[in-house]
C-alpha cells in the first residue's frame, strides 16, 4: 500500500480531510525519485551532509571552489557533534535531502542502506585503490565507500620513556608495556610524570573504551572467524581477558583515580601533550595537536597479551564512508559523483582533504604527512598485521555502548570480580541481545 | 442613535474581518500542533525511517511498546518520580510563598532569587548539578551514576530546585488574593494561625493549588532534559541475558532512546510509546484538574 494513499485514508477516517491540503504541501516529494534542486543547465546539484565538525571550514571552502570552477551548486551542512543520526533523519525527510551523506558502520548500513545507490563500478569506485574500508549490505551492494582512513593505538612520548630509563622501541607486547608503565607509575612522584592519561567515561570520551579498546576483542574474534563481513549474531568474548589486562593497566597507572572517570572533567590529551604522562589512547586525528608539542610522539599497537601480538600493527579503518542518496534525481547523483571524484583527484582539493582527514585510499589523491598514519604504514610494510575496525559491526551501537559504559563505571568504582562479570555479560550477551533487537 | 449605528458597524466589521485576526493564530496552531500531532498518531501505526516513507503496519507498534520491559519499568519509575516531586515541590513552594507574603525584610529579593533557577535550561541544570552531586559524592567514593537511589533523589532535588520558585510565584498570587476581611473575621473569631491557614487560606488558594499541582504533575511526567543530562538512565542493571534495566530512565528518555535504536521497527514503536505517553499525561492531568476544581471555593 502506498504511503500517500494510506495517509489520505487515515485522514479521511479521522474526519480531518481538510488538513490534507496542508499535509500534501508539507511533505517532501523525495519518494518519487525526482526531487532535488536543478540548476539552470540541468546539471543537478550537490548537498553533502557532513558528520565531522572539525572539517566543516575546509569543506565549505572546497564547495565554493568547486562551484566557482564548475558552476555546480554545492551545499555542505555539518551536523553538530554527536547528532549526526538525528540530523540525517530530519534532513532525509526534506524535499531536498542530502545527495551525499555518511554511512559509517554496519548499524548505519542497516538503517540507511536502502537510501544508498550501489557504488560498485561507479567513477568513485574506479578511483578507489582498496576495498578494505568499503561497507556492503547483506545483498552485496556497495553501500558506502571509505574516503579516508584513520588509525588508533597507544600514543607514546618517547622522550619521557627514555627519561624513565626505558626505550619505546622495546615495547613489543603486553608484558614489556606493563613493565614500562608500572615502573613509571611507581616512580611518578620522582619523575614528574605518570603512566597513562586515561579518557573519561562521559559521552564525549567513552567511545575510546567501548569502541576502540573493545576492538581488541572484536578484531581477534573476527580474525579467528576468517574476518567478519557482517555483524555476527553472537560473540564469545574470548579475548576479554586481554581487554581487561590493558584496561586495568590504563586505569591503575594513571594520573586520576579510576572512580572519578565516570563523570568526566579530565582532559587526557592536554595532560599528555603537557608532558604529564608518557602514554594515552588516541587516534591519528589527534596528530596536529599532539605533534605541535610532542614532536616525536609515536603510536604503538594495543597490546593486551594476545598470543603473537608482537606482530600486531595499529587499528586502521574508518567511519568516514560516502553514500550517495538513491532518492534524489539522476542529475543530482551524477553531479554528486563528479564532485566526489574531483575531491579525490584534483591536486589542490585532495591536498586539503588529506591535510584534514589523514590518508585517502584513492589512486590519484595527494599523499599525507601524518606521522601516526605513517607509523601504521610502516608497521604494515614490516609485515605486521593491521587490526581492522571490527567495532564497526557493533549492533544497535548506542544502546550497546551505553550498557558497557554503565558496567565499566561500576567496575571503576569497585573492581570486583562480580562487577567485571557484569561487564562481560554486557559485552557478550549484550551483543546478542542488541543483535536481536535490531534484526528481530 | 448615532452611537448605536457606530457600534453596529464595528460589530459587523469585526464579523467580516475576524478571520484576518484569528487566521494566523489558527494557522500556526494547525501547522505547529494539530498537523504534527495527527501525523504522529498516524506514524504510530507505521514502520518508517523517514516520515515520507512510512509503511502502514496496523497496531503492531502498540503491542511492541506495551510489552517492552524498558517502557514498563520507566512508566513506574516516572510515576514515582512525578508523585514524589509533586508533593515536595508544592509543599515547599506553598511554604515559601506563605512566608514571603508575610511582612519580612527583603521579601522581593527572595522571590526573585527563588524564581531564578527556573530561567536556566534543563540540560545546563542537569550538567551543573551532576558536577555538584559528584563533587560531594566523590568524598564517599560513589557517584550519582553508580547508585539508583542517589540518581532518584538527585532528579528530585534538581526538579525541586528548578520548579519551586515558579510554583511559589503562582501561590503568592493566590495568597495575595485571599480577602483580607475573611482573615480579619477569622482573627476576631479567635482562630489560631493553623486554623486560619487550613480553614480560610488554603480553601481560598485552591485555584492556585489546582494549577500548581497540574503543572508539577505534567512536568514530572514529561521530564527529559534533566534526566538526560543528570544520569542518562545510569546505573544500568545488566541482566543475565544481556538486556539492561536503565534504573533512572524516565518515560520521555525511553521514547527517545527507542526512536534511535537501529531496528526497522524502532521509530514506529517509539511513536506508539509517545502516543500512549500523551494519552497518559493528558488523562492524568485532566483527572487531577477535575478533582481539585471540585474543592475550589467561590469567593
Amino acid at each position: 500500500m502506498s504511503t500517500k494513499l494510506t495517509r489520505r485514508a487515515f485522514l479521511g477516517a479521522t474526519g480531518l480531510a481538510s488538513l490534507s491540503l496542508a499535509a500534501c504541501g508539507g511533505q517532501p516529494s523525495s519518494s518519487s525519485g525526482d526531487s532535488g534542486e536543478q540548476t539552470a543547465s540541468g546539471k543537478g546539484s550537490v548537498y553533502w551532509l557532513n558528520f565531522k565538525p572539525e572539517i566543516d571550514e575546509t569543506l565549505q571552502s572546497l564547495a565554493k571552489s568547486y562551484t566557482d570552477q564548475k558552476g555546480v551548486p554545492v551545499k555542505v551542512v555539518t551536523a553538530a557533534s554527536g547528532t549526526y543520526d538525528q540530523t540525517l533523519t530530519s534532513e532525509m525527510d526534506k524535499s531536498e535531502p542530502p545527495t551525499l551523506f555518511v554511512i559509517g558502520n554496519q548499524a548505519a548500513v542497516k538503517t540507511w542502506g536502502d537510501y544508498a545507490i550501489d557504488l560498485s563500478g561507479t567513477k568513485i569506485d574506479e578511483e578507489c585503490n582498496t576495498d578494505d574500508f568499503n561497507l556492503y549490505d547483506a545483498d552485496g551492494k556497495l553501500v558506502s565507500q571509505g574516503y579516508c582512513y584513520e588509525c588508533f593505538g597507544i600514543i607514546a612520548n618517547p622522550d619521557l620513556i627514555t627519561k624513565a630509563g626505558h626505550d619505546v622501541n622495546q615495547i613489543t607486547d603486553f608484558d614489556t608495556l606493563k613493565t614500562v608503565v608500572e615502573d613509571i607509575h611507581s616512580r611518578a612522584g620522582d619523575l614528574g610524570f605518570d603512566g597513562f592519561a586515561p579518557a573519561d567515561m562521559d559521552d564525549s570520551n567513552s567511545w575510546i573504551y567501548t569502541g576502540h579498546l573493545a576492538n581488541l576483542d572484536y578484531y581477534y574474534e573476527s580474525r579467528d572467524a576468517g574476518g567478519w563481513k557482517e555483524t555476527p549474531a553472537t560473540i564469545t568474548g574470548q579475548y576479554l581477558p586481554n581487554y581487561k589486562n590493558l584496561y586495568d593497566l590504563i586505569i591503575n597507572n594513571s594520573t586520576v583515580a579510576p572512580n572519578t572517570l565516570a563523570t568526566g572533567g579530565h582532559d587526557p590529551q592536554t595532560t599528555f601533550i603537557d608532558g604529564k604522562t608518557a602514554f594515552m589512547l588516541q587516534g591519528s586525528w589527534s596528530y596536529p595537536d599532539v605533534s605541535a608539542k610532542v614532536a616525536d610522539a609515536q603510536m604503538i599497537p594495543y597490546y593486551g597479551g594476545v598470543e603473537g601480538e608482537q606482530n600486531a600493527g595499529l587499528n586502521s579503518g574508518t567511519e568516514n564512508c560516502w553514500a550517495v542518496n538513491n532518492k534524489v534525481s539522476e542529475d543530482d547523483q551524477n553531479a554528486t559523483m563528479d564532485f566526489m571524484v574531483w575531491l579525490v583527484t584534483d591536486p589542490d582539493a585532495s591536498k586539503q582533504m588529506v591535510a584534514q582527514l589523514g590518508t585517502m585510499p584513492f589512486t590519484n589523491s595527494q599523499p599525507g604527512d601524518n606521522t601516526f598514519l605513517n607509523d601504521a604504514e610502516e608497521l604494515n610494510s614490516a609485515d605486521k598485521y593491521t587490526m581492522t575496525w571490527d567495532f564497526n559491526y557493533q549492533p544497535n551501537v548506542d544502546e550497546y555502548r551505553k550498557a558497557l559504559v554503565s558496567a565499566l563505571n561500576q567496575y571503576d568504582s569497585d573492581p570486583s570480580d562480580a562487577n567485571w562479570s557484569s561487564f562481560q555479560t554486557a559485552f557478550v550477551e549484550g551483543w546478542a541481545k542488541n543483535y536481536q533487537a535490531v534484526n528481530g | 442613535m448615532a452611537k448605536s449605528l457606530k457600534a453596529n458597524s464595528i460589530r459587523s466589521a469585526t464579523r467580516r474581518w475576524f478571520w484576518l485576526f484569528l487566521g494566523p493564530v489558527v494557522a500556526a496552531f494547525i501547522i505547529g500542533f494539530v498537523w504534527p500531532f495527527i501525523q504522529g498518531i498516524y506514524l504510530s501505526f507505521c514502520n518508517f525511517r523517514i516520515t515520507a516513507d512510512a509503511e502502514f503496519v496496523g497496531i503492531d507498534n502498540y503491542g511492541r511498546a506495551l510489552s517492552d520491559p524498558a517502557f514498563q519499568y520507566s512508566f513506574w519509575y516516572t510515576a514515582l518520580t512525578a508523585i514524589v516531586s509533586l508533593v515536595i515541590i508544592n509543599v515547599l513552594a506553598f511554604t515559601v510563598a506563605y512566608l514571603l507574603t508575610k511582612k519580612i525584610r527583603g521579601a522581593n529579593l527572595f522571590r526573585t532569587v527563588f524564581f531564578m533557577p527556573n530561567l536556566i535550561g534543563g540540560i545546563v541544570l542537569g550538567y551543573i548539578w551532576s558536577m555538584i552531586f559528584d563533587g560531594i559524592l566523590s568524598a564517599y567514593n560513589t557517584s550519582i551514576l553508580l547508585d539508583t537511589t542517589l540518581g532518584f533523589w538527585g532528579l528530585i532535588i534538581v526538579m525541586c530546585w528548578q520548579q519551586i520558585g515558579y510554583m511559589m510565584i503562582i501561590y503568592i498570587a493566590g495568597l495575595q488574593a485571599v480577602p483580607a476581611d475573611m482573615l480579619e473575621a477569622a482573627e476576631i473569631d479567635g482562630a489560631t494561625s493553623m486554623q486560619t491557614l487550613f480553614k480560610v487560606t488554603i480553601p481560598n488558594v485552591m485555584p492556585s493549588i489546582t494549577i500548581c499541582v497540574f503543572l508539577s504533575l505534567t512536568n514530572g511526567f514529561k521530564l527529559f532534559d534533566q534526566n538526560l543530562a543528570l544520569t542518562g538512565g545510569q546505573p544500568y542493571i545488566i541482566q543475565p541475558d544481556g538486556s539492561t534495566i536503565n534504573t533512572t530512565q524516565m518515560l520521555a528518555l525511553t521514547i527517545y532512546n527507542t526512536f534511535y535504536t537501529s531496528s526497522t521497527a524502532s521509530r514506529g514503536t517509539a511513536q506508539a510509546m509517545a502516543v500512549i505517553f500523551f494519552v497518559l499525561v493528558a488523562g492524568l492531568g485532566l483527572a487531577q484538574l477535575a478533582y481539585t476544581r471540585k474543592r475550589e471555593v467561590q469567593q
